[in-house]
């Protein structure tokens, strides 16, 4: 039971932590709560889906459909993330203004909407669908069975939904004229460090050079299994053995998506003015 | 943002199907029995990419773990992953079986040469 609550826990952490990020960074967007929730349902029945179907994923690519699976999605959310930041950088400052107007909230909603949905709905998928052959085997081979895996698979999603409860209000304590800027930093962060895991899937497949593996051993000061080593892991990216490829992407990302979050956000004071 | 997804969902799908093409390594197996590895050293060429192929007669999962070698996985109870591997450098690299990582029969060594 203490052996699922564990694992459970630090798979949900990851994901809860990529929520709380998004609930916050979407703070004023109309029905978010919904897409969040939404998002977490097609998730969980994505999981189920993803992890029967694993040995034929697995299969697929001689070998290496998991890996190429995993950065298909990694992928997608990235662009999901990058998006978001860009939109935001454009028009974070027309969203607040506005947001009286009820028909505006709810076009700038569902075009949101679909962002977190994805986004939340991925993040579950990539967790959940490892959680759940991992518990699976868990209760099969287990003396105390089905029962006391789940009890301890629950505590450990409650834990985990708690330290992402946690991060979401913490962030809503920012000042106003902060808020948007950190949650966007912590979105990009989170679009980098995924990047950073689709090269360690690709790597893995055999489809990119290493450039070098690993480039660091940081273990010794900060282990990736360790409580802050996870939560590093999950909010920035932070990897104990790196390969180049991993901080490459990693930097790419940063750049690529960053820079385009400034070129857009500096055309923005024309406009204010413009709307006065 | 219909047609990113409509790509991203037909370049993974080329990708899954493809692949086959791009893959002609050696193959060797390992397999997992009673949460041991078997066999426990396993010879390679050095310089060469390889196949590992890690079959699981478990009915639990395990998880296949190499930090020299950079990789992990998880393989499902009565099922088999592939994992590439190499070129390598001649040495020795370990792995374990990440579920019950300190038992003894539950590590092995790749030695390249």
């Amino acid at each position: 039971m203490f052996g699922a609550a564990l694992i459970v826990f630090r798979e949900s952490l990851e994901a809860a932590l990529i929520i709380g990020v998004m609930a916050a960074a979407t703070r004023g967007v109309a029905w978010r709560g919904r897409w969040i929730v939404a998002g977490l349902l097609a998730g969980l029945v994505g999981s189920a889906v993803v992890a029967s179907s694993m040995a034929a994923i697995s299969n697929l690519a001689s070998g290496v459909g998991q890996e190429i699976f995993n950065a298909g999605i990694l992928t997608l959310a990235v662009c999901m993330l990058a998006w978001h930041n860009i939109w935001m950088a454009q028009h974070g400052r027309e969203m607040a203004a506005r947001a009286r107007d009820t028909a505006q909230a709810i076009q700038q909603g569902s075009r949101e909407g679909s962002v977190i949905l994805l986004v939340v709905g991925l993040a579950v998928v990539r967790e959940g669908s490892e959680t759940v052959l991992f518990l699976y085997g868990l209760a099969a081979g287990s003396t105390e069975g089905l029962h006391a895996t789940l009890v301890g698979a629950l505590a450990g999603v409650g834990a985990g939904a708690l330290v992402g409860g946690l991060l979401y209000l913490g962030l809503l304590r920012i000042p106003l004229r902060w808020f948007f800027s950190v949650t966007a930093v912590l979105v990009l962060l989170l679009a980098a460090s995924m990047a950073s895991q689709v090269a360690r899937n690709l790597v893995q497949a055999d489809l990119i050079p290493s450039l070098g593996a690993p480039v660091w051993d940081s273990s010794a000061w900060l282990s990736q299994s360790s409580p802050m080593g996870t939560l590093l892991h999950g909010l920035v990216g932070y990897d104990a053995q790196p390969a180049g490829a991993q901080l490459l992407f990693y930097l790419l990302a940063l750049l690529v998506i960053g820079g385009a979050m400034l070129w857009v956000g500096r055309r923005q004071p024309a406009t204010d003015l413009r709307r006065r | 943002m219909v047609y990113l997804m409509k790509y991203m969902l037909l370049s993974t799908s080329l990708l899954l199907v493809a692949a086959p093409v791009l893959a002609a390594a050696d193959a060797y197996t390992l397999t997992i029995e009673n949460h041991a590895f078997v066999p426990k050293e396993i010879k390679v060429p050095a310089g060469q990419k390889l196949r590992l192929l890690v079959v699981n007669k478990d009915a639990t999962p395990a998880e296949f773990e190499s930090k020299p070698l950079a990789r992990e996985k998880i393989i499902a109870g009565k099922s088999s992953a592939t994992i590439l591997i190499g070129p390598l450098k001649p040495g020795r690299y370990p792995f374990v079986e990440e579920y019950h990582e300190k038992d003894a029969a539950a590590q092995g060594v790749i030695v390249a040469e």
